[in-house]
């Protein structure tokens, strides 16, 4: 299988979606590592109000027993209220869903949203849990066992890594 | 102690014991380090707990007493949703006779997972992570006057957060080295993390000479010890581990080795000055240090929940 996954193309597409699905009180949270570059870039991209959120699903990860905590300093960070907040979640990839379950635990770690929409610049399908995005700017099939992964380069810019059997 | 290789690290070089810092890779020490700091947030939050040792049993084991590290170990266990169970072996069954090692099969049997071990003995803690079964980790709280390994950490993680860079540093650890596991962690860990300068300062007799061997600067005077430094570790004078005729006073020893304002005044005019606790103000730390601008001693305290939760859940996460 041949996949060329061109990642600027692919954010443009997703930042003009993202603008109309958000309004001044929607709150963006990227998922890291990739979904919070994302998250950054949209936010000053679309202008939005107030600040971003990153987070972390280490600490809820459900591979904790089999893989052990992950290394990295990556932390939760919300600086705004999340109680009543309207929640965007910001990944780069969306395949099993485990990821996006943890992080939606860690956001209830902080308080109770009054909605979570996630957005996503590659759903990949292989899902193992129902979990959904409402936004993906492309949908493709991929072996199971081949990493999709985004890289960004030092002027910003996105690339896509694919690593594994094709 | 070290025979084919380090019983902390399992054959993928991943921490599975933590019973002292010495022999650790400095990129186990840096990951201990920022992982503790993605913990620090776990006390900002709505639910102060996070589900990683969910289902796992952490028993306290000190056979010697210390409230406030047990209670930090306790607090981090069950911010990690873990069980926690104390014992206060030191009034219980080793007073009946019991051996450490028929105390430790008898606890294993009770599906332990985490033994979290004080002891008067120095090398107690590498007994039991011979002995217990592979699944069980174990965490050295305090052994002898050998190591205690998490305070040493969290005494990095400190200097880490205020001083950002370990490679221009003076560190200065004052006191009464001789007795103190936190001297010798606190060492340990200075110069696996490259720190341009560590000076142990105290009277001869506190302080031994073969420290110069470890390329640490041995000083018996104050003035010297403190001049310029960036931090100062005042150490706790342990009037329990004193025996014999080692200090002619407390008194005497504040004269010559208490930290006062117009001492720290020698040192660089952003130094900090740390204590592992608890103080004895005005024998080795005078109130207006302790309570002063320099001082960090209460981060301290609240940094060292969020490196002993780090050590637990990064040692649960490896197998042996």
């Amino acid at each position: 299988m041949n996949l060329s996954l061109d990642a600027e193309a692919l954010y443009a597409q997703l930042r003009d979606r993202v603008r109309g699905v958000v309004n001044d009180d929607t709150r963006l949270v990227g998922i890291w590592t990739g979904g919070a570059w994302l998250a950054q870039r949209l936010h000053a991209d679309l202008g939005r109000p107030g600040q971003v959120g990153v987070i972390s699903s280490r600490m809820h990860r459900d591979d904790f027993g089999q893989r052990g905590l992950a290394a990295g300093a990556d932390a939760t960070e919300l600086p705004f209220a999340v109680d009543g907040a309207d929640i965007l979640l910001v990944d780069d990839v969306l395949q099993t869903g485990r990821t996006i379950r943890a992080v939606i635990n860690e956001l209830y770690d902080y308080g109770r949203p009054s909605n979570v929409r996630l957005a996503v610049l590659v759903d990949r399908g292989g899902r193992e849990l129902p979990i959904a995005a409402a936004l993906a700017a492309a949908t493709v099939q991929m072996p199971p066992a081949q990493k999709l992964r985004l890289a960004r380069a030092d002027d910003g810019r996105f690339t896509f890594e694919l690593e594994g059997e094709r | 102690m070290l025979s084919r290789r380090n019983p902390q690290l399992n054959t993928h070089g991943e921490l599975i014991h933590l019973l002292s810092i010495e022999g650790l890779p400095k990129a186990v020490v840096t990951q201990i380090l920022d992982t503790a700091g993605t913990f620090l947030s776990v006390n900002d939050r709505d639910v102060k707990k996070v589900p990683l040792l969910r289902g796992k049993s952490v028993f306290n084991l000190f056979f010697e007493n210390s409230t406030r590290t047990r209670t930090t170990f306790e607090i981090a266990a069950k911010r990690l949703s873990a069980d926690v169970i104390n014992l206060d072996i030191a009034r219980s069954s080793t007073a009946k006779g019991e051996s450490l090692l028929d105390t430790i099969a008898n606890l294993s049997a009770m599906q332990a997972d985490m033994f979290v071990v004080r002891h008067s003995e120095s090398g107690a803690p590498y007994l039991i992570a011979q002995h217990c079964a592979p699944h069980v980790h174990v965490v050295n709280a305090g052994d002898g006057r050998h190591a205690h390994p998490t305070q040493g950490l969290l005494d990095m993680y400190t200097i880490r957060h205020f001083k950002q860079d370990f490679s221009g540093l003076v560190v200065a650890v004052v006191g009464d080295i001789v007795h103190s596991r936190v001297a010798r962690s606190d060492i340990h860990a200075l110069s696996i993390l490259g720190a341009a300068e560590i000076r142990a300062v105290g009277p001869k007799t506190l302080v031994p000479g073969d420290l110069r061997e470890m390329g640490v600067r041995v000083c018996h005077d104050m003035g010297e010890g403190i001049r310029d430094a960036d931090v100062i570790i005042m150490l706790r004078l342990q009037n329990e581990r004193m025996s014999g005729a080692m200090l002619p006073s407390a008194g005497e020893f504040f004269k010559s080795f208490g930290l006062t304002a117009e001492k720290l005044a020698l040192a660089r005019p952003d130094a900090i000055v740390m204590h592992p606790g608890p103080i004895n103000r005005g024998v080795e730390i005078a109130s207006e240090v302790a309570d002063g601008r320099a001082s960090v001693i209460l981060p301290q305290v609240t940094f060292g929940i969020a490196v002993r939760m780090a050590v637990m859940s990064i040692i649960a996460g490896n197998e042996a």
